[in-house]
């Protein structure tokens, strides 16, 4: 028989929910109040109603970058969760090296965003960057402030540098908690290799992994720093993901009401994301525990 | 008082509105506990999700209102209304 839920326990959130008041909830508000006024700056606000909304909708700019934003999601998820699990399958499983390659795995995401761009951009330049100049060498044309093409496999390529080896981590954690016994009765039943990912590891690793796909999605849908860095955007509007479209309409142009109402949307979008995710998250935990 | 983070009376309505539907909940929940259901998006939930999958799907048919042009935006609300009767019945 099922339990009726005691939610009485959230009430001990409440001084959570009063910090995140300040650093959240008030800020939102205030960009809510923006979204439906139009100001010229000096704290003079007019009513405009919901035309911000209706012009950012009608507007190709923001479809542009979300277009832009899902396929570089889309893209560094597809190649990140695969690459990821492949190196967690191949690490050490225990003793000196293995501890060797976790430190060496975690080494890309200490490194603060801006300065992975800066890595990046260097590295990249055909005057002075290694891989830029190497390419330039090789006969390969490749400038990714000219050519958007070089632009996405730049930003793409640094991504999946940075972020590759957090999905590792993650496996790699999963694929250490799955009990021997399970190898030994594969290894019984002569299951090949790929049975033994496909009905023992991957589904155990499942829990870990969508953990993973959630954590690599938002963040790469929020991404600013790095191609900001690294692109500024360009060449043109290539690289213009959802966030840098957002500063420049906001602070550069300071078009403070259809910023926000963009940032409504984005805002909107990321929580119906983060919701699937959740809810897909928590079901499969209670199918396991069943 | 309005000028402080520039609040309209609209956004203000808005926002008090929501606080009260949180309100009601809370203590909806704490008098008549309640066992989580599974209806037709075949997840468990609680009149608390119901309540969030209301108001977030209501954002959406109002902005999809709005971007279809489809007329004055007091209908988006209806049906918003109309979704919230069948969230709260089938989900």
């Amino acid at each position: 028989m099922n339990k009726t839920v005691n939610q009485k326990a959230w009430f001990l959130i409440l001084p959570v929910l009063v910090l995140v008041a300040f650093s959240a909830v008030i800020p939102l508000m205030t960009v809510v109040n923006y979204s439906v006024q139009d100001t010229f700056g000096n704290n003079q606000f007019f009513w405009a109603g919901l035309d911000w909304f209706r012009d950012m909708l009608h507007s190709d700019r923001m479809w542009n970058a979300l277009g832009r934003q899902l396929m570089f999601s889309g893209i560094i998820l597809a190649i990140e969760i695969p690459l990821g699990i492949y190196v967690a399958l191949n690490m050490p499983k225990s003793g000196f090296w293995s501890s060797f390659c976790l430190v060496l795995m975690s080494l890309p995401l200490l490194i603060p965003w801006n300065v992975v761009g800066t890595i990046w951009q260097i590295f990249g330049r055909v005057d002075i960057g290694l891989l830029g100049h190497t390419l330039a060498a090789l006969g390969i044309e490749y400038n990714y402030t000219q050519n958007s093409l070089d632009a996405w496999v730049t930003v793409i390529v640094m991504d999946v540098w940075h972020w590759t080896s957090l999905v590792a981590l993650l496996a790699f954690a999963g694929l250490r908690s799955i009990p021997d016994a399970y190898y030994q009765a594969a290894k019984i039943d002569q299951a090949s290799r790929w049975a033994v990912f496909r009905y023992i590891e991957l589904p155990k690793m499942a829990g870990v992994l969508m953990i993973a796909i959630l954590l690599r999605f938002m963040d790469s849908f929020m991404i600013y720093t790095e191609p900001f860095v690294v692109t500024g955007g360009g060449p043109g509007n290539a690289t213009t993901f959802l966030s840098i479209d957002l500063v420049k309409m906001a602070l550069g142009q300071f078009d403070l009401g259809p910023a926000a109402a963009f940032s409504l949307m984005y805002f909107l979008v990321i929580l119906v994301i983060s919701w699937v995710f959740y809810t897909v998250m928590t079901t499969l935990d209670k199918r396991e525990g069943n | 008082m309005l000028d402080w983070m520039a609040w309209t009376w609209p956004t203000a309505t808005f926002f008090l509105v929501i606080a009260g539907l949180l309100l009601t909940f809370t203590i909806l929940a704490v008098k008549y506990p309640e066992t989580p259901r599974t209806g037709i998006l075949r997840i468990e939930t609680t009149r608390g999700d119901r309540l969030f999958i209301t108001l977030l799907g209501s954002a959406f048919i109002n902005l999809a209102w709005l971007g279809l042009d489809l007329g004055p935006q007091y209908f988006a609300l209806l049906v918003c209304l109309v979704f919230a009767a069948a969230v709260f019945r089938w989900v």
